[in-house]
């Protein structure tokens, strides 16, 4: 297999890595990219679905929006995006070639796990829990602050976390739109027939990937209040909830 | 003039200076490449369903039988699936090359990822009196599992199926990097020769897909259980 021999060869080769256009320079733009739209994801969705939760309304929303984000392909909508007039493949500073489109949809796709899990997670709080509050005399804001969002807090974090790998992944994807991005590396190789380059590009992009997970599952295990065993079955948010949106 | 009466008589679609989002003669003009992406975005789909459940149910019922086993599909099928599908395809190529099967393989992977665990968990929303009730009735291990357990699974385990259904739709049209994405090959088309009508059909289509599978879905469920629906009346 000539072809691992060449995904070696692209990889130590220190030219590939630096400059304009090697891999350095596009892993800071789809990092930048990706904590960016993670960012206006979190700032948008979050506060909205955790009222929601909060008052027991919108559900239908807040659950369906997940299955809505995965019918529609990633790819579809940044191709609609790049191609219509606004936004365009405009570059837009740091972001790169069609940095406005591809932000625009990459936020969008982080939203539904976030909605879904953090309306989940504080609808899911024990009624006893909150009745216990009430009758502690606590207000609703109080009730919310002290009583529900330390305990929706892991489900939170792990909407979080499966919007930042729904987000690292489309921004993987904005390439196939020639946008900005780690992708590029792929979609150049593919279309020049240099196979090495793109497999090399997948290599890296799918070694950040899980670079990121093991990072953000870390962050979900240091915010849950009660520490569960290390059992995957345990620490894990239910099937419902937990299944990842499209990559 | 003629000329000119000939330019605008001609569809708006095709006019790179109108280049109308949509067009009736395009879908008459080009109806058999649409259908025959349509085509192959279904067959790529329902291949990779197929071979993704084919190797979920043994995968499933080998990881109840050890917990230590469960705990390592779960975990692998979890990380290959924070890889982007544009990266997973590439690093199948070595070994299937440019093709379909690359793209069937790809999506067979990530729908494992979710059918396993929600075969896993139908398995486990089985209530215990229900299997105790099996086991005082005198079923042996492989009839309670076929005839008392994986019925009572379907409920999880259909959700599961929708689930993965639905995004592996959506994600066929990644394939187009290998020149095998259904309607995403069209897609591909459309922005590179910056030609909307092509490319908002494309999308359409595969939201329509995706909507198609899920309705029949949810009707074969009504229909393999008929239980489920008594339940509400109580």
């Amino acid at each position: 297999m000539r072809i691992f021999g060449d995904v070696w060869d692209f990889l130590s080769t220190g030219a590939n890595w630096s400059g304009r256009g090697g891999i350095l320079d596009y892993l800071v733009q789809q990092l930048l990219l990706t904590g960016t739209a993670l960012l206006l994801a979190v700032l948008v969705g979050l506060p909205l679905a955790l009222w929601l939760g909060h008052v027991g309304r919108g559900g239908f929303l807040a659950i369906n929006i997940s299955n809505v984000g995965r019918a529609i392909p990633t790819f579809a909508l940044l191709a609609l995006l790049v191609t219509a007039d606004w936004p365009g493949v405009a570059t837009f500073g740091p972001f790169g070639r069609a940095g406005i489109a591809t932000l625009i949809a990459l936020t969008l796709f982080a939203l539904p796990p976030i909605i879904t899990n953090s309306y989940v997670a504080v609808r899911e709080v024990a009624g006893e829990v909150k009745e216990a509050a009430r009758g502690m005399g606590m207000t609703g804001w109080q009730q919310f602050r002290r009583v529900e969002l330390p305990l929706a807090l892991p489900l939170v974090a792990g909407g979080v976390r499966l919007a930042l790998v729904q987000v690292w992944a489309t921004a993987t994807i904005a390439a196939l739109v020639a946008g900005p991005g780690l992708g590029r590396i792929i979609t150049d190789g593919f279309a020049n027939s240099n196979y090495g380059k793109g497999i090399a590009g997948a290599v890296v992009v799918a070694v950040v990937a899980m670079v990121l997970e093991v990072l953000a599952a870390l962050a979900q295990r240091a915010v849950d209040p009660v520490p569960r065993a290390a059992d995957p079955r345990t620490d894990d948010v239910p099937l419902r909830d937990a299944l990842p949106t499209t990559t | 003039m003629t000329l000119l009466a000939a330019a605008v008589e001609q569809p708006s679609c095709y006019s790179r200076t109108v280049n109308d989002w949509w067009c009736g003669a395009y879908l008459r003009d080009y109806r058999t490449e649409l259908v025959d992406a349509t085509v192959q975005h279904l067959l790529i789909t329902v291949s990779a369903i197929g071979l993704g459940l084919a190797l979920a149910f043994p995968l499933a019922l080998m990881a109840r039988r050890r917990p230590r086993l469960e705990t390592g599909i779960v975990g692998f099928s979890t990380g290959l699936y924070t890889v982007p599908s544009l990266a997973l395809f590439p690093l199948l190529v070595p070994f299937t090359g440019i093709s379909a099967t690359t793209v069937v393989i790809g999506l067979a992977l990530y729908a494992l990822t979710i059918l396993v665990r929600s075969i896993l968990d139908g398995l486990r929303s089985v209530p215990e009196e229900v299997r105790e009730s099996a086991r005082g009735l005198g079923y042996s291990r492989s009839s309670q599992l076929l005839r008392i357990e994986l019925p009572l699974a379907l409920p999880v385990f259909m959700a599961g199926l929708r689930v993965a259904t639905v995004s592996t739709v959506a994600l066929t049209t990644v394939g187009a990097l290998v020149a095998n994405g259904g309607l995403g090959n069209l897609i591909a088309e459309g922005v590179l020769t910056n030609f909307k009508a092509e490319l908002l059909a494309a999308c359409v289509l595969c939201v329509l897909i995706a909507l198609l599978l899920d309705v029949l879905l949810v009707a074969a469920q009504r229909l393999v259980t008929p239980w489920t629906r008594t339940q509400v009346s109580r």
